[in-house]
């Protein structure tokens, strides 16, 4: 092997953010996840698509390790990680100002107003009620929360729940304007396929097991497609522009 | 003003004392257990504590002692229970809890019965006091220094577990302050109404508040309070403290449903 190959394999491993290998997910003796391995390098923006009950959560959950697992996952050693998780039911719960919410992390009033700016908020809901909010604003304020404390990867689970169509189409440009602005890596996990196209540059297809993996317009070919959502299920062609 | 009245003063400011610094921690502690939805397990906890102090009545030492191996072994099972068993509290409560109370009217004389049940803090003596505000105050900061982080995991496991927080440690710390004021509450409202001990400042101060500061203050503010009032109104009326503090409590309660917002 050159110097100059092992140069490369040093750098590419010190670029690798998470690396996963045979990963298997069992949930009360059923399978959901069988036999997935896939890495994810810095500046990646990775998307996880498969349909509804295809273990995508699950995966995510794992990853951060709240689900037991066979196999093996890496992260890159003393990352911070970011999550914005689909739902807070229990937020309710709590009478919880958006500045407390923050507090709870240990952000600091000043970063907060910047990462409220960061997502089109400004100083205003620092003291609104987290319940108070609409979904889309609850919604971004998540996604502020999670870019506090400065994490390298984020993970996203399936951000456009709940939210309408000119909400879904800010929080996708949003998250184009963040990568760009912080240098983030993102996962993002979605069962909507225009984001893949839109916005990722390496695509995991999930149906329990991993049926496709690539970039989005390697893999994403109408086969593919039909074998992730069923024969009967439509899919929307991408434009090559 | 005679002796007499002096000692009985005394013995008045002890038991206010006292009265204050645990309903202030116990509706501090309250808040985060509302919003863990546990507010109702200090009920079946005191409920256990009851043969440990059956036996402290019987051997004449401090009830807190007698009830705290017993509310130790509550907060066990409810760990054993939550993480090994699919079984609810509420089963937990229907079997094990009740068998508390069953035990503890084996052996406890029917004289001492409203004690042990209500509470007697109109006794409490200078060492007692000291005690229960020299441990009040270590845990009023232990709750404190797990309070944002429990809400977090109260809000959403996952979320808490994503920032790095230890979930298991903070639970353990959390259920064990809940040991230590059951322990504690029994000594001023008995064995049978520690649940309306941190529960319903909780509950009041849920209903008055804005955010999260008005909501753990107010759980302080109306649990300290309560206890004043009610050992002010055992005073004059003579009736036992313990039921006086609940029933003021929840007074405050229900006016608090008035101003509620909506």
């Amino acid at each position: 092997m050159s110097a100059n190959n092992i140069n490369d394999r040093i750098k590419d491993m010190e670029n690798l953010v998470l690396r996963v290998k045979n990963l298997n997910v069992d949930l009360e003796k059923e399978e959901i996840i069988k036999d997935l391995s896939f890495e994810v390098k810095k500046g990646d923006v990775l998307t996880i698509l498969g349909p509804n009950g295809a273990g995508k959560t699950v995966l995510l959950r794992t990853l951060l390790g709240l689900l037991p697992y066979r196999g093996e996952i890496h992260w890159m050693p003393g990352i911070k990680i970011g999550y914005v998780p689909q739902r807070l039911p229990f937020i309710k719960d709590i009478p919880l100002s958006v500045k407390e919410f923050f507090r709870l992390k240990g952000t600091r009033e000043k970063e907060v107003k910047e990462v409220l700016s960061l997502v089109g908020l400004n100083d205003d809901f620092l003291n609104k009620k987290m319940e108070d909010l609409s979904s889309g604003q609850f919604q971004r304020i998540l996604v502020a929360w999670s870019l506090s404390l400065n994490p390298q990867i984020l993970l996203f689970d399936e951000p456009t729940t709940g939210i309408d169509i000119g909400g879904e189409e800010t929080i996708y440009g949003l998250l184009a304007k963040l990568k760009k602005e912080k240098d983030l890596t993102i996962l993002l996990v979605t069962h909507d396929l225009s984001v893949v196209y839109k916005f990722s540059n390496y695509v995991i297809c999930l149906n329990k097991c991993p049926i496709c993996q690539g970039s989005p317009k390697e893999v994403l070919i109408p086969d593919i497609l039909r074998k992730l959502y069923g024969e009967e299920v439509k899919f929307y062609e991408h434009h090559r522009h | 003003m005679s002796i007499i009245d002096i000692k009985i003063m005394e013995q008045f400011l002890l038991s206010l004392m006292a009265g204050i610094f645990i309903g202030g921690v116990a509706g501090y502690l309250g808040t985060l257990m509302l919003s863990k939805k546990m507010a109702l397990v200090a009920g079946p906890l005191g409920h256990l504590t009851l043969p440990g102090i059956a036996l402290a009545l019987l051997y004449g030492f401090d009830v807190s002692l007698g009830a705290f191996p017993f509310v130790i072994l509550g907060i066990i099972l409810i760990w054993l229970f939550e993480m090994r068993t699919k079984l609810s509290m509420e089963a937990l409560t229907a079997i094990v809890f009740a068998s508390g109370v069953a035990v503890a009217f084996l052996f406890l004389p029917i004289e001492q019965a409203e004690t042990a049940l209500v509470g007697d803090i109109s006794e409490i003596s200078f060492l007692d006091t000291l005690i229960t505000c020299i441990l009040c105050l270590p845990l009023f900061v232990l709750i404190k220094r797990i309070y944002f982080k429990m809400t977090l995991i109260n809000i959403s496991e996952d979320l808490a577990k994503s920032e790095g927080i230890n979930i298991k440690k903070y639970n353990l710390l959390y259920l064990f302050s809940i040991a230590i004021i059951v322990a504690l509450g029994v000594k001023i409202v008995g064995g049978l109404l520690t649940a309306a001990l941190v529960a319903i400042p909780a509950a009041t101060a849920r209903n008055l508040s804005k955010n999260l500061s008005q909501f753990s203050l107010g759980g302080i503010f109306f649990g300290a309070l309560s206890s004043f009032l009610g050992i002010l109104l055992f005073k004059i009326t003579g009736f036992p403290a313990g039921p006086l503090i609940i029933i003021v409590s929840t007074f405050f309660f229900l006016i608090s449903l008035i101003f509620k917002k909506v």
